[in-house]
């Protein structure tokens, strides 16, 4: 298995797509970072960038890679190896080197222009988001024999997460507003793996208030510490069960 | 060596394998032949655990295929499309495959040499071209001495000069007691190397006979010759027992 990692991880660093998603996430990087002295702000739109590039870049790239690996995949398969071996070696090292992009191409600006604790929190919700979001794209792989269908069921479930949750958390908040519905939304949010990330970045930032419905009732019913365990742990959660459900799904897959 | 007994696989409703029996002995080289979606690229998947069929055993050199992955150490492989990562080199993809099957310590560099790809190994995947890659996928079946080989398409990208080295080294591998398994719709390429023939139809074998046999039945000596004559016979006779039904 390792041997497997250990190569594709050889391979996807050589990518251009790789290298150019990390030389772009630098430039904005440095640039929003200099922009500004005030160094929060910097970061406010950092992680916003984050927030909207790195799903959608990773899930997308994740899904045309597997489902362009299928022959090598199959190659692998007919070697003396556990087939639930060879599809986790090649999530790791696919996670691993886009994790990598974004940890040299956000993390380094970071730690030399504005090192500290909230800067950290950015760089390990990207790292999470870049391991959810390369997890659902395995399981598209799985679930679809076909390429183009599998980039549509990314790019659907991208924009789902980025864009409609929003919409229907706030269509729902606002036709029950005359209810006591705040627990409710907590609980709601947790099923979004984006918006935790964000509410994990506002605790840190102590900007909760400011920005919105969701960070104010994170901060009011779970306060900072709990609030950021919380989240954390549902974040890994929503690594973990992809990658669960596409083992056993490919258990039984026919290549 | 591999045994296959009652072996059904359908993908929806369309039956790719029905109800297939056969047993696959050493020291032969047997060409799977039949039109496309005849279920000869199935039956080699199924063999090799990347199909898993919904009836039927099928055993290699007594291990059961069903949820095990040892029993491929005895196996090689050579697929009809080789696509690799783009960015690894030729020695890399070698080293690989070295790396993981490791039990195995001695390496039969034959092909590597005869196909001289020692003196390119540093180039990558993406820059090589389709009979190149095949010849990569070529090395690495043959690079385990496994007992049993299993070729799709072996000669369907490359040249006649490398073509001609992979059939004697087929030839030299059956002779020292090999099962081989060939699928090829280019029957002359087969001429000379396979002893056996299965020819598929619709999910099913309809013969599995050597050669010898098959030329004394249709009194041909080239294998073309040999397939048309018994497609043609099979046809005429579905006639004729169309004609019958039609006076009926």
């Amino acid at each position: 298995m390792k041997t497997i990692v250990k190569y594709v991880f050889l391979d996807l660093i050589r990518n251009k797509t790789i290298l150019v998603y990390t030389v772009i996430l630098a430039a904005l990087s440095i640039s929003v970072l200099g922009f500004d002295s005030n160094t929060s702000k910097g970061l406010l739109s950092l992680m916003n960038i984050s927030l909207l590039f790195v799903p959608i870049i990773s899930i997308l790239f994740a899904t045309i890679y597997f489902f362009n690996s299928i022959e090598f995949i199959e190659l692998l398969l007919a070697q003396p190896i556990k087939r639930q071996k060879v599809l986790l070696a090649e999530y790791i090292g696919l996670a691993s080197s886009l994790s990598l992009a974004y940890m040299v191409g956000i993390g380094v600006p970071l730690v030399v222009l504005a090192p500290g604790a909230a800067s950290f929190m950015l760089v390990s919700t990207g790292v999470l988001l870049t391991l959810i979001f390369s997890s659902f794209a395995m399981l598209i792989f799985v679930l679809f024999k076909d390429k183009t269908k599998g980039i549509g069921a990314a790019i659907i479930l991208s924009l789902f997460f980025t864009i409609l949750f929003d919409g229907l958390l706030m269509v729902f908040i606002y036709s029950f507003s005359d209810y006591p519905i705040d627990e409710v939304v907590v609980g709601i949010l947790s099923f979004n793996p984006i918006d935790l990330a964000r509410v994990l970045m506002l605790l840190k930032l102590d900007v909760a208030v400011l920005m919105g419905y969701s960070g104010a009732l994170f901060k009011k019913f779970l306060g900072s510490s709990a609030g950021t365990i919380y989240s954390f742990s549902f974040l890994l959660f929503w690594v973990v069960l992809p990658l669960l459900l596409s083992v056993r799904v490919f258990k039984r897959k026919d290549l | 060596m591999i045994k296959i007994e009652h072996v059904t696989k359908s993908f929806g409703r369309f039956k790719a394998l029905d109800d297939v029996s056969l047993d696959l002995e050493e020291g032969r080289t047997i060409s799977l032949l039949g039109p496309n979606g005849s279920g000869k690229t199935t039956l080699i998947k199924s063999v090799l655990g990347l199909v898993i069929p919904e009836r039927g055993t099928i055993e290699v050199n007594g291990q059961r295929v069903k949820n095990n992955w040892q029993y491929r150490s005895h196996i090689g492989y050579m697929p009809q499309i080789g696509r690799y990562p783009d960015n690894m080199t030729i020695e890399q993809v070698l080293n690989m495959i070295k790396e993981i099957r490791r039990e195995h310590t001695k390496y039969d560099n034959d092909l590597v040499e005869g196909f001289e790809l020692k003196k390119i190994q540093h180039k990558t995947m993406r820059s090589l071209s389709g009979g190149m890659r095949q010849k990569v996928s070529a090395c690495l079946a043959f690079l385990f001495s496994p007992d049993i080989l299993v070729l799709d398409e072996p000669t369907a990208g490359l040249d006649p000069v490398s073509s001609e080295m992979l059939k004697e080294k087929i030839i030299h591998e059956q002779d020292s007691g090999k099962l081989i398994l060939i699928t090829s719709h280019v029957l002359s390429d087969l001429e000379g190397i396979t002893s056996h023939i299965i020819y598929m139809q619709e999910g099913k074998p309809l013969f599995y006979k050597s050669t010898e046999e098959l030329q004394e039945i249709t009194g041909e000596e080239k294998l073309n010759r040999i397939i048309a004559h018994i497609i043609k016979g099979q046809q005429q006779a579905l006639k004729k027992g169309k004609e019958h039904e039609n006076h009926r």
